[in-house]
């Protein structure tokens, strides 16, 4: 049981990170149907910003919190210049192309970002100065730090303003009315420009954010890791609705626990030795606390993967996404 | 036939104008290189070419550098002591060739050292560039030494010009397993892997000899060379109740593993393969790399001829990372073996580098039939103060604690061979290179 | 097909010049040939892609679990590793066909997404299949894991070698040259089968479900099928690469399959132009040669001016790629060498 609590303290953790970068991907896709392929490279940016700043300040012997405010206040401006340098160069030229040009684009300015990033920050894995001292709190046998908590809480926090922004603003109307139809949007008196460029701006804040969260939270960051966080981090926001804010926090957190579930359990469900008959059958194989697993936690990559295709398949407008006829 | 051909390749030479231009043009261009590195063209000399072939670009440059550097160190030394081959003055160039980890280029690379008529090649890093790489060397007859690559395939494959002076993972797993079953004294061990295949490979030879060793070994758990989230499996881990925790991985993956093990509460004691077994881990898991113990092959280069490290240092302005000390014997040992055969020709001097018997900054150096280093040592370090120590060493299934192995090899060098007699300072003091 | 004199002459020109060549580079050094016989092999590869991303429209970003595939079903069947050792003319083909049922399994349930969503979808599936490449050692070892599988076989027609150095009619033939003739052949037929492809009904049923899927439909072809005909075909050219790059190299794991190559196959169809097929093999020369041209000139140039190396080439030609990509889209978005019909589609913008 308590491995059980465990893992879901895990789960929740990871998927609050997945979270908050699916935030992006749907508020993009949302408003101009567009797969940012390049918003997890907006992450590592963020992240790596951050190590800078933290490997600058830790010595001055400011409180913790304040160094990664200052952190987080540092990456935010750096990756909305990123993204909306993006938008503006490699999107909006081609926002009336067919669909696949963008894609390819977003592919383009991930390598792009990828190696810029490489030239800058080198290729080795950086080890974030250890300036936050973790704290464990114990409940029911399953523990949970100080920064899990505060992870947790942050993704939240960023979903709750998002969804005030989206519901409750003028910017947020504009960004509704444009996602609906952008010409009839643009005929309404919204410059839908402006619009998408905020939307830009506004996911690659999220993004900065998730890359603080994940470098304070695992302590390393390298020019490599926004491409499988953003691929599974695309998958949350596909599971929970792309497009709609509550289902990519919905998602994320989902993705994660089942990862962390996954990992922690499919070696012991898919032992043919804990089966009696199967076990019988193997014989010498199973004999003295032998086993026979047929996928264990190597295949835990797989589950983010597996998520898209069925969701893909079989709902392709997610748990919480309308259906809409064009969608897939 | 044979017309017909010699006109099809006039044709085209005719036609490819600026297509057979390049590569030309780049030939003298490397070839002017090599004559501005040579010295002024003494009576009767012989230019010599060693290779070094590691990825210098991508993966991990750092210790393709390292590896190059290693090279570089023993060649110009070499070339300081003004050897006579054949009764020439040899003149030993380095040719270094990047082959980015990748086992496609690789093979290229192999043919480009071929084709530049090199007598011998020191790599490459990566076992899985090696394999392929060595198919093409040991068509061409010229012996390769590898100071890095632990796969046991590499040598495996009955070719006569693979060698390697770096243990394989099949002496380097059964060392820190061994030692961790003798003092640890583990009922349960649990065995994480990176599913490389060196981490895997590693790991695959620790969990046999565990078991050997009537140890409990869990199911084997994995992440990637790049997996950051560990604590899904570390949780299940901690529900087994391990004593010990060994990870094949590289340092990258193995500090945040350790660290998230550390936070969950395990316990249990840390055992790293020589991939995870570098200063990196005391910033990359910070407090809970403490007590972590882990292995490297070879002899720990403080134990390691200290004449090397200060010559290193010296040129380099840097420490060796990790496999210097072996890409450095092994271009000695190709200069050694042409030395005896008073010759670069690899068909000649092939023979006396299978029999040699040599000190080298890792210790002695004898190969077995296969090509491997016979009796490798390991050593075993504990993270002490954020420092790595050495507290054994491992030998042909012998375990010797570090300060007896210090002892002994202090008594050593009268018996040694090849050793100098100035032991006082060094703990072992063989000759880096031979003077003679 | 009947063809003017002068094409004729051309293509005689040309037939000669191939011919020629590795006889040529080998003249600079057989690593050249080598290189030039990746480059064709990638060619193969990018005609192969051309089939599903410029044919049918359909975006592949996970083309190289073909060439995977290809290659392990050549690996597994022609070395020590379950002792098997049958011929290549046995196995190419099965590879070949193998990897078409795999595109078979990709493409079913696939069928009814949109292009971005399918593109995510086969970028998965590509990691799947090079996860399990990897894992497959376990509980039973298939795949001999990371570790991967050598002493392959080299192609072998009654003890006539294709890996080993020879005399020929008088002439030294090294392996390297042996097998760029095969790796010629292969792709001279994959290139005509490319071009009656795209002149058949086939191909101009893909067409008409590259520009409007249920406007085809409406016309009566089935997409069900052509669709996943596509995939077949595509991953069909993938398993035959797959099979000669295991044959050549004697060695593979998973390594060699990573999501860096399949972007690398799609850089050069979208980079040549995508289904065109002269077009393709522009892009796909082009790009494969990139990182030798870098060698002999962006790293000495460094040398001269800084006198160390600023920046890697592997970071230029991955910087190269990701322009390419970038840049052809928005001012060429037809390739460099557009296909007539791409590129009136591509002129008139959707609205």
């Amino acid at each position: 049981m308590d491995t059980f609590l465990q893992q879901l303290v895990n789960g929740l953790t990871a998927g609050s990170v997945y979270a908050v970068v699916a935030l992006g991907y749907t508020m993009v896709y949302g408003i101009i149907q567009l797969i940012n392929f390049a918003h997890g490279e907006v992450v590592m940016i963020g992240a790596l910003v951050a190590y800078t700043i933290i490997n600058a300040l830790a010595p001055s012997g400011l409180p913790p919190a304040a160094v990664v405010l200052i952190a987080t206040a540092g990456a935010i401006p750096v990756c909305m210049l990123v993204g909306y340098a993006m938008e503006r160069l490699a999107y909006r030229p081609l926002r009336t192309a067919p669909r696949l040009a963008p894609l390819i684009t977003a592919i383009g300015v991930s390598i792009i970002l990828q190696h810029l990033a490489m030239l800058v920050w080198s290729r080795n894995v950086l080890a974030f100065p250890q300036i936050i001292r973790t704290e464990s709190y114990g409940f029911f046998g399953a523990t949970i730090t100080n920064v899990q908590i505060a992870i947790i809480l942050v993704c939240v926090l960023m979903m709750a303003g998002l969804a005030l922004l989206v519901y409750r603003t003028r910017l947020g109307t504009a960004m509704r009315a444009t996602a609906q139809n952008p010409q009839v949007a643009g005929l309404m008196g919204v410059d839908i420009n402006a619009v998408i460029a905020a939307t830009f701006l506004i996911g690659a804040a999220l993004g900065a954010v998730a890359g603080v969260l994940y470098g304070t939270y695992y302590g390393v960051a390298q020019y490599t890791m926004g491409s499988i966080l953003g691929l599974k981090a695309f998958s949350a926001a596909v599971l929970g609705g792309i497009g709609n804010v509550p289902g990519a926090m919905l998602g994320g957190v989902l993705l994660g626990i089942v990862e962390a579930l996954g990992a922690g359990y499919i070696g012991d469900l898919t032992d043919l030795c804990a089966y009696p008959f199967l076990s019988a059958a193997l014989g010498e194989r199973c004999a003295n606390g032998g086993e026979f697993i047929l996928a264990g936690s190597n295949y835990q990559d797989v589950f983010a993967f597996l998520v898209l295709i069925l969701v893909l398949v079989f709902r392709p407008s997610g748990l919480l996404g309308e259906r809409v006829g064009d969608r897939a | 036939m044979n017309k017909s051909f010699a006109l099809a390749i006039a044709a085209a030479v005719a036609l490819l104008g600026c297509g057979k231009e390049e590569p030309k043009k780049a030939d003298t261009g490397a070839e002017k290189k090599e004559a501005a590195q040579a010295a002024p063209p003494a009576a009767p000399a012989i230019e010599i070419k060693i290779a070094s072939a590691a990825p210098l670009t991508v993966k991990t440059p750092h210790l393709g550098k390292d590896n190059e550097n290693g090279v570089r160190l023993a060649i110009e030394e070499a070339n300081a002591a003004k050897l006579k081959i054949d009764g020439k003055d040899a003149k030993f160039v380095l040719v270094s060739e990047d082959d980015q980890g990748d086992p496609k280029v690789g093979t290229t690379v192999a043919q480009k050292l071929v084709d530049a008529k090199v007598a011998g090649v020191v790599g490459h890093l990566n076992s899985g560039v090696t394999i392929p790489a060595s198919v093409v060397y040991n068509q061409a007859g010229i012996p390769m030494i590898s100071g890095s690559a632990t796969n046991p395939e590499v040598t495996e494959r009955g070719f006569k010009v693979t060698f390697r002076t770096v243990g394989r993972d099949d002496q380097q797993g059964p060392a820190i397993a061994s030692y961790l079953a003798s003092n640890n004294k583990p009922k349960v061990v649990a065995v994480i892997d990176d599913a490389t295949a060196y981490g895997k490979g590693i790991a695959d030879e620790v969990e046999k000899t565990l078991k050997a060793a009537k140890v409990q070994v869990l199911p084997r758990e994995n992440g990637t060379d790049s997996t950051t989230d560990w604590k899904a499996v570390l949780t299940k881990i901690r529900g087994r109740k391990p004593d010990a925790v060994f990870y094949g991985g590289m340092d990258q993956t193995g500090g945040p593993l350790l660290k998230q093990g550390r936070e969950l509460g395990i316990k249990a004691v840390f055992a790293f393969g020589d991939g995870a077994c570098t200063d990196e881990m005391n910033k990359l898991a910070g407090p809970a790399a403490e007590g972590l113990l882990c292995s490297q092959a070879g002899i720990p280069p403080q134990a390691a001829d200290k004449k090397f490290l200060e010559a290193f240092k010296k040129r380099f302005n840097v420490d060796p990372i990790l496999y210097a000390p072996f890409t450095y014997d092994g271009a000695n040992l190709l200069i050694e073996a042409m030395k005896k055969a008073n010759s670069a020709d690899p068909a000649k001097y092939l023979p006396e580098l299978a029999k040699i018997s040599y000190m080298g900054a890792t210790g002695k150096i004898e190969f077995d039939q296969k090509g491997d280093r016979k009796d490798a040592e390991m050593t075993i370090f504990t993270m002490k103060g954020g420092k790595l120590e050495p507290i054994a060493i491992v030998k042909a299934g012998k375990t010797m604690s570090y300060d007896e192995f210090v002892k002994s090899a202090a008594a050593a060098p009268a018996a040694a061979p090849a050793s100098a007699p100035a032991a006082a300072e060094a703990p072992k003091a063989p000759p880096a290179e031979p003077k003679k | 097909m009947t063809l003017p004199r002068r094409a004729w002459l051309a293509l005689i020109l040309v037939a000669a010049v191939l011919a020629a060549l590795p006889f040529v580079l080998q003249l600079a050094g057989t690593a050249w040939v080598r290189i030039a016989n990746f480059a064709i092999l990638y060619t193969l590869l990018a005609l192969g892609l051309n089939i599903v991303v410029g044919f049918a429209g359909l975006l592949d970003l996970g083309y190289i679990a073909f060439y995977a595939v290809g290659a392990y079903v050549y690996a597994l069947l022609a070395s020590p590793h379950f002792g098997l050792h049958l011929p290549f003319w046995v196995i190419l083909p099965l590879g070949a066909g193998v990897a078409a049922l795999f595109g078979i399994l990709l493409g079913t349930p696939t069928l009814k997404l949109r292009g971005d969503y399918l593109a995510i979808v086969t970028l998965g599936f590509g990691e799947i299949i090079r996860i399990f490449l990897n894992n497959l050692s376990r509980p039973v070892n298939v795949t001999n894991g990371p570790q991967g599988i050598a002493r392959i076989d080299p192609f072998r027609i009654d003890g006539f070698d294709f890996s080993r150095y020879e005399m020929l009619f008088g002439i030294q033939v090294s392996g390297p040259i042996k097998y760029y003739y095969l790796l010629l052949l292969a792709v001279v037929a994959v290139i005509v089968v490319n071009f009656r492809l795209q002149n058949s009904r086939i191909g101009r049923a893909w067409e008409a479900i590259r520009e409007d899927e249920i406007a085809a439909r409406s016309m009566g072809i089935n997409t069900r099928n052509l669709k996943l005909l596509a995939f077949a075909m595509g991953a069909s050219f993938g398993g035959l690469a797959g099979g000669m790059f295991a044959a050549i190299q004697a060695f593979i794991s998973p390594e060699s399959f990573v999501l860096v190559e399949s972007i690398m196959v799609v850089s050069m169809v979208v980079l040549g132009g995508m289904g065109n097929v002269w077009g393709v093999i522009l892009g796909a020369v082009l790009l494969s040669f990139v990182p030798e041209v870098l060698r002999w000139t962006v790293q000495p140039l460094q040398g001269a001016l800084f006198g160390r190396q600023l920046i890697d080439p592997e970071v230029i030609r991955m910087l190269i790629f990701g322009f390419a990509l970038v840049l052809v889209m928005i001012f060429r978005p037809a390739g460099l060498l557009p296909s007539a019909v791409r590129k009136r589609e591509l002129a008139e913008r959707a609205p």
